[in-house]
């Protein structure tokens, strides 16, 4: 849990102040997808499957933002040229 | 603004569903979503409607949503839609909306419309409002720990349809409520799974464009409630459409249209793959394995396929 | 002073639709529910006839009716919606959130028993059954005090330091469907008086000072998931929205006495003989003109009697009945809502609890009327007073809670 405010200090309404981005949930993961980025094709199926928006790509190549996957392997299962391996973190 | 379908050019679009929401590993509801913000053609207003996605993107303080999203309650995410929709109307003819076009859209589970939610969809339906209402459909009310709805399939093991030594499993089958909406005689009614991804996003933005209501059912994979493996739910949904339970059309006033993966197994119906399929990987669907409820596997067989013969009929492009 | 007003024979709800015509409302969702049926009814018409610029959604339920007033008001419209009884029953989750959202709604409830058996006559019962849900509550003694209340309604509600929604209770067929000459303002002066719905500015981390509505260039989160960190936190900030409407509501009273020539007491109470008063009533809407007219003739014959009038019963005004009738010493509670289980009615309980602290406090007790529209008529508050007075003379209550009206 955040640092707890009094109802003086929060915004009224119950409105979030926070964005998720501070929500790390990268430390959920058993497994951590690998890519090897010489087979990688940059065909983006990773990205457009990945349920958390943990891939990136920033024209030039994929990479995985660790600090959020949950290591769902999706990634790895979808990956046309099998270029992604799930390691046991 | 136009629509791409190629996958670095929507990788540019800002990121409208923030990392760091707590929805499960591998859970197809934050793959659709995703996929149909990525069809947004400007600014949005989303409703969502009590649920897993609602519960697990805004958990106070933290909100993963860069786009204004309104929550009140798990039945009536049409009613609200209805609400902004038309007062937005009343703005603008008082010169106090500075939005030329905004899109609405209801993100809603199977939970808030099959069932409680049925009675707003149908009345917003009727009134014809303005807006696209995204049905995630994970066939079971999974937020409060996967008791059956109106969209659990026949012969699945929910906690509420446990797979028991005399009844095994839901007795009755999935409610058409695709069918329901194009009976409502709305502009737009499409199926989608977020593993057709191109589809999903073209049948989002037609959805988003149509005047009037328009309704999207999306097939939405739940390694939890089905007893899945979390990297399986892109394969999942890519046997829901080859077994032909879950198949992909639009209709569009009135006029039906068979899409993608199942516009090329209506052309090669060789492609069909049987039931078992789509129910051997799941935990959900184990018990139909055994001897004593092997008739049930026939059944739903017997369902999907007289589903699908009248989907033939009906589809005009085939 | 007050401005020149046009006089219109018109039934309560017929009052309350001509108020929200002239109120610059946005929106209206309703559905209808006898004794609340006209007011969507002569609405319409003007809907129709293009004599107002309101969005008018007939939806299908009055969960839809609140939700969807909801929906509008969270993008910065002002909305309005009418009901009574178990319209009211149904759309009860909504009115929770309706409050917690602080979302300045103004809803008329007609007030109507709630079922069952069904019955659509006056009873307080259903606004008295969400009395806890953080909505400011204002109870009509008559018609032209619904016209006029409604007005001030936005202006309370839509208060910076406010932002709650009020419920306006006119009694069903006592006053909903009979005829008063009510005084209207001019379109002018009203338009004036409430403006247009400007809405509040909030402040987030993430956005900055931004107005609290759901606008794509500020996307705000409105309805999130808490968990036991934070509710009791937002209750507190709704609690507080109560006490900060307690000068509105008076300062309003004032404002609108200045171009009306009309007050309501203090906004709070309106008191009739009070001020040499041994005995005294407090009671709620239309029965309050039958009252006041027995003790007038009480009074003629020399017996010191009073009554409150209580206006608004949320936020409760107890320091201000307290001040009225702290002198009096035996006090009757006419609430028109049953007290099942309880030890007592609601108005009844709050009125004993403040003044429990009281060094002389009064004598207290409760009257339960007219549930289901049973007619509260003179020769029953006669007897109501008589009661009172033999209390006073022996100083003995032998039942606390009595039902009058009811056939034993």
């Amino acid at each position: 849990m955040s640092e707890l405010k009094s109802w003086r200090e929060v915004p009224i309404a119950g409105v979030c102040w926070k964005l998720s981005t501070e929500f790390k949930t990268g430390d959920w993961r058993t497994f951590r997808p690998v890519i090897d980025q010489e087979k990688c094709v940059k065909c983006l199926t990773c990205w457009i499957y990945c349920p958390d928006g943990a891939v990136e790509w920033n024209g030039e190549r994929v990479d995985i933002n660790y600090e959020y996957c949950k290591g769902c392997g999706i990634c790895a299962n979808e990956c046309p040229v099998k270029a992604i391996k799930m390691v046991l973190e | 603004m136009s629509l791409s379908l190629n996958l670095r050019e929507l990788a540019k679009k800002p990121k409208l569903l923030l990392p760091g929401h707590r929805l499960c590993a591998g859970c197809g509801a934050s793959i659709i979503v995703r996929q149909v913000l990525l069809a947004s053609r400007g600014p949005v207003i989303l409703v969502n409607a009590t649920g897993c996605l609602e519960v697990a993107t805004t958990i106070y303080p933290y909100t993963s949503w860069k786009v204004p999203w309104i929550h009140v309650a798990f039945e009536n995410a049409a009613a609200v839609a209805s609400g902004i929709e038309s007062a937005i109307k009343a703005l603008k003819r008082r010169n106090a909306y500075k939005h030329d076009q905004v899109d609405i859209i209801a993100f809603a589970g199977d939970g808030g419309t099959y069932d409680i939610g049925i009675q707003a969809l149908s009345g917003a339906f009727e009134r014809g409002h303005d807006f696209l209402y995204v049905l995630y459909d994970n066939e079971a009310y999974m937020n409060t720990g996967i008791q059956r709805s109106g969209g659990t399939p026949r012969g699945a093991a929910t906690t509420t349809t446990p797979a028991g030594t005399v009844i095994p499993g839901k007795a009755e089958h999935k409610k058409p409520i695709a069918d329901i909406a194009v009976a409502h005689k709305i502009p737009y009614v499409a199926t989608a799974t977020p593993a057709h991804w191109a589809d999903l996003i073209r049948k989002a933005r037609k959805g988003m464009e149509v005047k009037g209501p328009a309704f999207m059912h999306t097939f939405s994979p739940c390694p939890r409630g089905w007893r899945l493996p979390p990297e399986q739910t892109i394969k999942i949904a890519k046997l829901a459409v080859d077994t032909c339970y879950f198949p992909l059309w639009e209709c569009e006033n009135g006029h039906w249209r068979l899409t993608d993966r199942s516009l090329a197994i209506a052309k090669n119906p060789k492609l069909k793959k049987p039931i078992e399929e789509f129910l051997k990987p799941q935990g959900r669907f184990r018990h139909l394995f055994k001897p004593e409820n092997k008739h049930i596997i026939k059944e739903l067989q017997e369902h999907v396929d007289a589903v699908w013969e009248d989907l033939l009929k009906r589809c005009e492009n085939i | 002073m007050a401005t020149e007003q046009r006089v219109m024979a018109l039934n309560g709800d017929e009052a309350v639709a001509w108020a929200v015509k002239q109120c610059n409302v946005d929106f209206v969702a309703a559905y209808p529910i006898t004794p609340q049926t006209l007011i969507v009814e002569r609405f319409s018409e003007f809907v129709a006839n293009g004599e107002v610029k309101t969005e008018f959604v007939a939806v299908e339920s009055e969960h839809s009716a609140l939700s969807a007033c909801i929906g509008a008001a969270a993008v910065g419209a002002r909305a309005f919606t009418a009901t009574a009884a178990n319209g009211l029953a149904l759309m009860w989750e909504i009115v929770y959130i309706a409050s917690s959202l602080r979302l300045p709604i103004v809803m008329a409830i007609v007030n109507r028993a709630l079922s069952g058996p069904i019955c659509i006559h006056c009873d307080h019962g259903d606004s008295m059954g969400c009395r806890d849900a953080g909505w400011i509550q204002i109870y009509c003694e008559d018609s032209q005090e619904v016209y006029d209340t409604i007005i001030q309604a936005f202006r309370i509600g839509e208060h910076p330091k406010v932002q709650l929604p009020v419920m306006v209770m006119l009694d069903g067929f006592v006053l909903s469907h009979t005829l008063q000459n009510v005084s209207l303002l001019p379109d002018e002066v009203v338009r004036q008086f409430v403006g247009y719905r400007k809405p509040v500015e909030i402040e987030v981390p993430y956005l900055g000072k931004v107005p609290m509505i759901l606008d794509p260039d500020n996307p705000l989160t409105f309805g999130p998931l808490d968990l036991y960190d934070y509710y009791f936190e937002h209750k507190m900030q709704q609690h507080e929205a109560m006490k900060n409407a307690r000068p509105v509501i008076k300062q309003v009273n004032e404002e609108y006495y200045k171009i009306s020539g009309r007050k309501y007491g203090d906004g709070f109470i309106d008191c009739y003989g009070v001020e040499d008063a041994d005995v005294a009533t407090i009671v709620l809407g239309s029965t309050a003109g039958t009252v006041r007219s027995v003790v007038k003739k009480l009074r003629e014959k020399g017996y010191k009697v009073g009554v409150v009038r209580l206006r608004t019963f949320r936020p409760f005004p107890a320091e201000e009945i307290i001040e009225a009738l702290k002198h009096v010493k035996v006090i009757g509670v006419l609430d028109r809502s049953g007290p099942f289980g309880g030890f007592g009615a609601p108005v009844f309980l709050e009125t004993r609890a403040a003044f429990y602290d009281q060094a002389d406090r009064p004598i207290i007790v409760n009257y339960v009327y007219g549930l289901g529209g049973r007619d509260m008529h003179p020769g029953l508050i006669k007897q109501v007073y008589d009661d009172l007075l033999k209390i006073l003379e022996t100083r003995r209550v032998e039942r606390i809670v009595k039902f009058i009206g009811v056939r034993e």
